[in-house]
């Protein structure tokens, strides 16, 4: 499944926000996921170790959390929740609405641990 | 799962700053807020580039495995072929068959053979392109591999999403698969042909499904066997051609329903 090429692409990204921190390894992932990114978090979870054996994330924690599924009215204005399949106003039951929330697929942190001869920079 | 202070999920443009302060000595938090698929992302608009660059009209094809796109795609060519410069790009996880038969229409056709991969994504599009005269193109279609999950999550770099359901397969799959009905710009209810003998499938309620993904997408009845219903299709890439060319007039782009206005309200633009 396509969950391994999600994970292949956060270990890359965070290798190189590593590079660029001049840090050692990554301690600490944290991701935001929706239902509507089509990405599955217990499938990503279950992908990252492979991806991460043998780079600086091999043994970061990984923290997915997962983004409740919320739109907008675009008939009468108001915020509601919703379901991935339902994507309905909550107050008027009309379909013209806007995903606020839950379409998202983001790196939102990294904890890195710093290389000694950098902590002076 | 429990929501941070430190972690970045909570910033706004007031409390950004406070998101780089280390957490203890020799470790450092770095707030990120990049979408996952920056990488294939930026592939992705850099072939929209080349396809804009050429004035070429790029639709991605995605369904089940089965549901009639390259019989769909023959047909189109068979009609427009006089019409249009045709050029196609084939998705498969193995053989050449789909080229060959997009071939022996007379058009020019490249196939992606992905091995394992169940999905095509802006690099391998990429690679294709390579391997192709684009000269004298017009619509490029690309068939994306038979899978209703996770062609939808990567961006190809084309300007409209078609999503075929044949009348085979049930009418409910847009409410099963969200993710895929919802990135549609058109639906195409595939081999109506088989309609009587399927008597089970209602296309109102299949349309009905996709409303309630809030997509306004237009959903077409057709069979490409039978050549019944085509007419529609046909003007709707007439369309897309003609707005893809004021597009490209007027030096903007389009990208598909895949990657939603919401997705860009809390991700990339942050
Ligand atoms: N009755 C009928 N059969 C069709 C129609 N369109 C396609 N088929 C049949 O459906 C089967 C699959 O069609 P394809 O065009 O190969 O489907 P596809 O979506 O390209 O399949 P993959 O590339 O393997 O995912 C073939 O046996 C076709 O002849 C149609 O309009 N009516
Ligand atoms: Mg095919
Ligand atoms: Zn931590
Ligand atoms: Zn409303
Ligand atoms: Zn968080
Ligand atoms: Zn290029
Ligand atoms: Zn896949």
């Amino acid at each position: 499944m396509h969950e391994l090429s999600i994970a292949q692409a956060l270990v890359e990204q965070v290798a190189r926000i590593a590079g660029e921190q001049h840090a050692e390894y990554a301690t600490h992932i944290r991701i935001r996921i929706g239902p509507l990114s089509g990405v599955e978090a217990e499938l990503l979870a279950s992908a990252f170790p492979l991806a991460a054996a043998g780079s600086l994330a091999e043994h970061a924690r990984l923290d997915i959390l997962q983004a409740p599924v919320r739109v907008r009215c675009q008939t009468c204005g108001a915020e509601s929740d919703a379901t991935a399949n339902r994507l309905l106003c909550g107050a008027c039951g009309d379909w013209h609405t806007q995903v606020i929330s839950g379409d998202e697929l983001i790196l939102e942190s990294v904890e890195l641990e710093m290389r000694e001869a950098n902590e002076s920079v | 799962m429990k929501v941070c202070d430190t972690c970045g999920c909570n910033l706004t443009p007031g409390n950004r700053k406070f998101a780089y302060k280390p957490v203890e000595p020799g470790a450092t938090t770095v707030s990120v807020l990049q979408n996952l698929l920056k990488k294939n992302d930026d592939q992705a608009a850099h072939n929209r580039a080349h396809f804009d660059a050429r004035g070429i009209l790029a639709v991605n094809l995605m369904s089940s495995p089965g549901s009639g796109k390259t019989a769909l795609l023959e047909a189109t060519i068979r009609a427009l072929k006089s019409e249009f410069g045709i050029a196609v790009i084939e998705g498969d996880l193995e053989t050449e068959n789909d080229a060959e038969r997009i071939r022996a229409q007379g058009v020019p056709a490249h196939q992606i053979v992905t091995g394992t991969a169940c999905h095509l994504d802006a690099h391998l599009v990429h690679d294709a392109l390579h391997h192709m005269n684009l000269d004298g193109i017009d619509i490029l279609f690309i068939e994306n591999v038979g899978n209703l999950v996770c062609p939808a999550s990567f961006d190809l770099g084309q300007h409209a999403n078609v999503t075929l359901l044949s009348v085979t397969e049930g009418d409910d799959k847009p409410a099963k698969y969200p993710v895929m009905f919802r990135a549609a710009d058109v639906v195409l209810i595939t081999k109506t042909d088989l309609l009587p003998y399927l008597d089970d499938f209602d296309p109102v309620r299949s349309e009905m499904h996709v409303r309630h993904l809030a997509n306004s997408a237009p959903v077409m009845r057709l069979s490409a066997r039978k050549d019944a219903g085509m007419e529609a299709w046909f003007d709707w890439l007439r369309q897309q051609l003609a707005a893809q060319r004021a597009r490209v007039n007027s030096g903007t782009t389009r990208r598909p329903a895949i990657q939603a206005e919401g997705a860009r309200m809390h991700s990339s633009n942050i």
